[in-house]
């Protein structure tokens, strides 16, 4: 790796000579995931929010008026198969298959849309009842913790697009290939957020 | 302990005799003690500190470079034993200082009644402590007397001698109680009520005022306190019992609006419910209590129905607007007689398995009043002079 | 309280309207007329000499972590300028209103004042200018051409400099919040602050707090990943440990602040109820976790200036560290206790005593590492040969001025104690005792230290001096008063007194603000004293200090790519060690070194921000949409550029390595 000064065959080493430039890129995986973590603070801060304002209605509903678990089961398991499809994307991917990689990046980005859509329905008939996130501090939570973890699944869509159109552009090259892996992370990521979301918030709700 | 307070009055004579070194010279005990502590704590500290800061100048002198005859040794960076005495020497004056602190935080827990007038002097077993209860408002102080029935603005009293028994809560924003030649400070929070027991151990006026920002007004923002012996007490009484004003909630509404630098008043008589509706907010007629609500709420709420069960506000105590995107302000109606409180609170109840969940979901403690069966629940609307601990007893600070 | 008129919001222009503008307050109108004159003449300059090119093309788009470091450190001064002059009107203020005098400032702007003081000197003082010492330095001290994401550190200063432009706006367009530095609600709710003000803070704290958080990111992987060969983490300078735990620190709380004030946001303009009194709020809720965020913070600031004394104390005492291992424990140690401590920043809110005291003790824990790095210092003082050089005066100012500051800090940590000092004077003196004697110090002695390093002249010392002695005698007669105050029981953020005992102790810290100034005004003068007799300061040597790790190893300046070839690093004191072991500099050899492309994408996002900011304050709807749509297309676009690295040529290198060789023996035969 690092070849020695001529002159000096006692002196140690100081400098590389021969030395390769770090491959582009060397250091994404850990940055990304760093910044993963950091996200994942601000869904514990909403966590952590909702699990002390979690049972204030102020004499409103409550959880069991709300939730309708069936509905938020079938959700969850948009998600929950999104996840599993973009494992395949990644396996096409690895195995350098561009139109197999991009038809799972499809049916993912469907699953998230199908999933985004229930929410919004969930939420759209909520509102409507009345159930707003004003009427309570415990709906403020709810709206909040889900809300974003729905906006964090929006911006993933509109990655995974961006980057669709990128493989199509390019093909998958190394740069599109660490992308994809950051997205995966990140899709990953909010599949395990909605695990508790779907279980603090959802079935331990129900129980309260 | 009388060697302590010779040293903390050594700045005072060493400075500007002009100057009232309050914090470091108050009359109130628990004050004393709280000073006891922080001049305890101050010379166990200096026992590092000053060594530290001679060795700084000792050391930047004897080795600057211009000294040549000093010892110069630049490999020289490691030794085990200076580690231990460097790491030791602050974890022992930390252990002393932790333990001293275990001990002050415990004794000096301004919710603990006292059980000492002054060193030496345990309260007499028949003294009941003066109860007061202190509404921080925007920006003024409120002074209610539940055993003497009168009120003031601004102007506060104790007798000396006698624990006093202070219970502090907010009308709007945060604030804070702090006379200090009596106690240390507490917050005064909105919808949550804290303690403070105190005694005031020689006669005299000295200031009180918030010690927390609270808006506009905030400088303006203090009150007169006199520890009056038990005569001049009474006399104080009686003179705010000659007063024409009355603390009806009218009042009180009127009161609570912003005003600043605020001259004291004081109120002949006062409606025995007020304090505990203000700490409820729920003075405003027809607003739902808090304590109400979380009865309410601890049985799951009221349902789809109670989506419907808010007015739109229209008095408060600022000109207070709605959000862009969320509307005009609004309350909660409260539930206006015994039998619909209680209708609700059947309807809530009837809903399963609301009470038996308290360990799944790590709720902590049972709620006691809630345990028992209705008809022992006594609808808190009806006034009444005893100063009755709430349903579920008023709100305390979120971590406690 | 001044009541400020309902406006309808329209939808061209939100509820911003012509009565926004305070041009009924004398003193804004002649800030904003001497800001205006001074810009327009900078601006005026910039144009005459042409210098918008060269600025745009190899400052403004410069991915060079030298460069953006520089620019963090200009942001930080210019800053404190505004930071100061609020300090100075609220010690006039304080100073004045006596004897029944209201002073000049009603409290509608005296409010604003503080607030906007404590906000700035933090985010917008010590944070860019901790943020640029550690952009400046560390990829050099471990032997890196540059940090892991060159865009992203470009693009986190300049949301840096977005907020910081949004908090100046406040100044001449609407108001600023009249809350304190962290905007407890409900005062900070829209029930009792329902104009701009607070919209600002949010909006100002949130787009910095991006760019902190992802330079903070940056900067993890820069050190965990980009380090030389040879340089294990125990091998890792101490200022890089310290930039290493501070920015593990950002990561880990600077989410918890935008979580916050997303939460604060959303009471304000969903109408949402979580620190609200109706409802079910809790607005104690908001004061433990903005101390979340807001105690590790306070580290984040002061470890740096930790590991920057270390580097002085044994450079200019000519003397390895002593104990590097227990001053590196230590930063961990203290890293990990500042997320255990967050309660005692109100103890007075009346959590039980086993609480407290919990907290309390944990907070004393955190002076055991600390008392062990004092103590590190001094016993590399210790037999030690000390050059006092401006670094090493400063250093020893802090040592002293520090320990009184931890002092008092201890003492606050004591429950009972802090019933009684609580929110009074005596914190206020306490928390500029560590952050003026520690961070400001610690910065005032960085940039001394390492100024040759980035301009290859040394730093005028007679102006350095002046600054050194106004600044510190100043700082001691402007807070040991507040101290001696709040033992009389004064509270802070009060605008009148009727007591005429205190009025000497404000008078005495007045009088200490203003030698505080003269020190600025040396401290600038210095600098530009500097830059007009650099030809006499020049240091050739690349290594003026005779210092001990790699930075100095290189050319003053550095070149674009920092090292010709990439340092194998022996030892802690790498550059030492070369020195003892007989380095000598490659001459030949030299190959294209692969570099990262300027851009322009960073400034155009963060002008964005700055609009979209604005137009969510405002209530500019349209405008807020348009710009956050432009916002997320212009990072697609960005995505979309593949092309971001160059190859610096192996002749440039060959020229520009011959350069300092010729340099190099010129001031050897000098």
């Amino acid at each position: 790796m690092s070849a020695s000064v001529t002159n000096a065959s006692e002196t140690p080493v100081f400098y590389e000579v021969d030395e390769h430039p770090h491959p582009e890129g060397h250091s994404t995986a850990l940055g990304f995931w760093v910044y993963l973590m950091s996200d994942c603070l601000i869904f514990a801060v909403l966590f952590a929010t909702f699990g002390v304002l979690g049972g204030n209605y102020a004499a409103g509903p409550g959880p069991r008026d709300l939730f309708d678990l069936p509905l938020v089961a079938l959700n969850t398991s948009m998600l929950l198969f999104s996840s599993i499809t973009y494992g395949f994307a990644m396996l096409a991917m690895d195995r350098d298959r561009k139109a197999q990689t991009q038809l799972w990046l499809i049916i993912t980005g469907l699953f998230g849309l199908a999933f985004l859509s229930i929410e919004l329905y969930e939420f759209h008939h909520m509102i409507e009842i009345g159930a707003t996130p004003q009427r309570s501090a415990f709906l403020s939570a709810f709206f909040t913790l889900v809300g974003t973890h729905g906006l964090h699944v929006t911006f993933g869509i509109i990655w995974l697009v961006t980057l669709m159109v990128q493989v199509q552009r390019r093909g998958l090259i190394a740069a599109n290939k660490r992308r994809l892996m950051c997205l995966s992370m990140f899709w990953h990521f909010l599949d395990v957020v909605w695990i508790g979301v779907f279980t603090f918030v959802y079935l331990m709700g129900m129980l309260r | 302990m009388r060697r302590l307070h010779l040293i903390a009055l050594l700045p005072l004579a060493a400075a500007l005799g002009g100057c009232n070194f309050v914090v470091l010279d108050p009359s109130g005990d628990i004050a004393a003690q709280q000073r006891d502590l922080l001049v305890i704590s101050t010379l166990l500290m200096l026992l590092i500190i000053v060594p530290v800061m001679a060795l700084t100048v000792f050391f930047a002198w004897k080795y600057r470079a211009s000294n040549t005859k000093a010892r110069y040794e630049p490999e020289w960076s490691h030794s085990t034993q200076m580690e231990l005495v460097i790491w030791s020497a602050p974890l022992l004056i930390i252990i002393c200082l932790g333990a001293l602190t275990w001990m002050g935080t415990h004794l000096l827990d301004p919710y603990r009644p006292l059980d000492r007038i002054a060193a030496g002097e345990p309260v007499p077993a028949d003294t009941k402590p003066l109860d007061v209860e202190v509404v921080a408002l925007d920006w003024k102080w409120l002074f209610i007397y539940p055993e003497q029935g009168i009120a003031t603005v601004n102007d506060l009293a104790a007798p000396v001698g006698r624990p006093i028994r202070f219970r502090i809560t907010a009308s709007s924003v945060m604030n804070a109680f702090y006379v200090p030649t009596l106690a240390g400070m507490i917050y005064a929070m909105p919808g949550m009520r804290t303690e403070l027991n105190a005694v005031a151990n020689a006669p005299g006026e000295s200031r009180g005022f918030s010690s927390n920002y609270s808006g506009a007004g905030f400088s303006g923002m203090f009150f007169r306190f006199q520890a009056l012996s038990d005569a001049d007490f009474n006399a104080w009484t009686s003179e705010a019992k000659a007063s024409e004003e009355r603390l009806t909630r009218a009042a009180y509404l009127e009161l609570e609006r912003p005003s600043e630098n605020v001259p004291a008043r004081r109120f002949a008589d006062i409606d025995p419910t007020l304090f505990d509706a203000i700490l409820n907010m729920c003075v405003e007629p027809g607003k739902m209590c808090m304590k109400e609500m979380m009865a309410i709420d601890a049985r799951g709420g009221l349902g789809l129905e109670g989506v419907a069960n808010v007015l739109p506000l229209t008095y408060d105590k600022h000109a207070r607007r709605g959000t862009v995107f969320g509307g005009a302000p609004s309350y909660v109606v409260g539930i206006c007689t015994p039998e619909e409180l209680a209708t609700a609170l059947t309807l809530s109840a009837a809903r399963p398995a609301s009470r038996d969940t308290a360990l799944v979901r790590g709720a902590g403690l049972p709620l006691p009043a809630l345990s028992g069966s209705l008809p022992a629940f006594t609808p808190i609307s009806l006034p009444s002079r005893e100063p009755r601990e709430s349903l579920l007893g008023p709100r305390r600070p979120s971590n406690s | 309280m001044t009541e400020t008129p309902f406006i309808e919001p329209s939808f061209l222009f939100g509820r911003f309207n012509l009565q926004a503008i305070p041009y009924h307050e004398p003193i804004l109108v002649v800030t904003f007329l001497m800001v205006a004159i001074g810009g327009l003449a900078v601006l005026g300059a910039i144009t005459y000499f042409r210098l918008w090119g060269y600025l745009w093309r190899e400052w403004f788009t410069s991915v060079d972590h030298k460069k953006i470091g520089i620019m963090y450190m200009v942001l930080g001064i210019i800053m404190l300028l505004r930071g100061f002059a609020d300090a100075i009107m609220m010690r006039l203020q304080q100073a004045w209103a006596f004897g029944g005098s209201e002073g000049y400032l009603p409290a509608h702007h005296y409010d604003q004042v503080f607030s906007a003081h404590g906000v700035i000197m933090i985010f917008f003082v010590a944070m860019p200018m901790v943020t640029g010492l550690m952009n400046y330095v560390v990829p050099l001290q471990i032997g890196a051409r540059d940090v892991s994401f060159p865009f992203l550190n470009n693009f986190s200063f300049w949301m840096t400099v977005s907020g910081a432009v949004l908090v100046m706006t406040s100044l001449f367009v609407g108001e600023f919040a009249q809350t304190g530095w962290l905007a407890y609600p409900p005062l900070s709710g829209i029930g009792y602050s329902p104009y701009v003000g607070v919209d600002y803070y949010i909006w100002a704290l949130q787009i910095a707090g991006v760019g902190t958080l992802l330079s903070g990111v940056n900067l993890i992987c820069t050190i965990v990943k980009m380090r030389a060969p040879g340089m294990t983490m125990m091998r890792m300078p101490v200022f890089t440990w310290t930039a290493l735990c501070t920015n593990v620190l950002i990561v880990a709380a600077f989410p918890v602040l935008t979580a916050v004030l997303a939460l604060l946001a959303a009471d304000r303009y969903l109408g949402t109820n979580f620190f609200t009194n109706d409802f079910g709020g809790n607005p104690m809720m908001y004061v433990n976790l903005i101390w979340i965020w807001g105690h590790p913070e306070v580290y984040i600031l002061i470890l740096p200036a930790f590991g920057i004394f270390s580097e002085v104390t044994s450079t200019f005492a000519g003397k390895r560290l002593f104990g590097y291992t227990s001053m590196v424990y230590a930063t961990v140690v203290i890293t990990i206790l500042s997320y255990l401590v967050w309660l005692h920043h109100f103890f007075t809110m009346g959590s039980g005593a086993s609480v407290n005291s919990f907290f309390g003790i944990t907070t004393m824990i955190i002076s055991i590492p600390t008392g062990a790095k004092m103590f590190n210092w001094l016993f590399t003082m210790y037999r030690g040969r000390i050059r006092f050089e401006l670094p090493m005066m400063y250093t020893v100012a802090f040592m002293l001025t520090f320990v009184i500051g931890g002092m008092t800090g201890v003492l606050l940590a004591v429950p009972p104690a802090d019933f009684v000092l609580h929110n009074s004077l005596f914190l206020v003196a306490h928390f500029h005792n560590v952050i003026i004697g520690g961070v400001l110090f610690g910065l005032f002695a960085g940039i001394a230290f390492w100024w040759p390093k980035a301009f290859g002249f040394k730093l005028d010392p007679f102006w350095g001096k002046c600054s050194f002695w106004f600044w510190v005698v100043g700082f001691y007669f402007a807070f040991m008063p507040l101290y001696v105050l709040g033992l009389m029981g004064v509270t802070r953020r009060l605008r009148v007194f009727d007591d005429p005992s205190l009025h000497i102790w404000f008078l005495i810290a007045a009088f200490g603000a203003f030698l505080i100034a003269l020190g600025i005004a040396c401290f600038l003068i210095q600098i530009g004293v500097s830059i007009l007799r650099r030809e006499q300061l020049r240091d050739t040597t690349g290594d003026p200090w005779d210092a001990r790790t790699l930075e100095w190893a290189t050319s003053s300046p550095p070149p674009a790519y920092n090292f010709a070839f990439t340092p194998v690093v022996h030892d802690l004191d790498a550059w030492w060690d070369m020195k003892q072991r007989g380095y000598t500099r490659p001459l030949a050899g030299f190959k294209a070194i692969h570099m990262p492309r300027n851009t322009g994408a960073g400034v155009i996002l963060a002008g964005l921000s700055f609009v979209l900011g604005f137009a969510l304050i405002w209530y500019i709807w349209w405008l807020a949409a348009l710009s956050f749509v432009a916002l997320v297309g212009t990072a697609i676009g960005h995505s979309f550029n593949y092309n971001r690295d160059f190859d610096i040529p192996a002749d440039e290198v060959a020229r520009t390595e011959e350069a300092r060789t010729k340099l190099l023996a010129a001031g050897v035969n000098a």
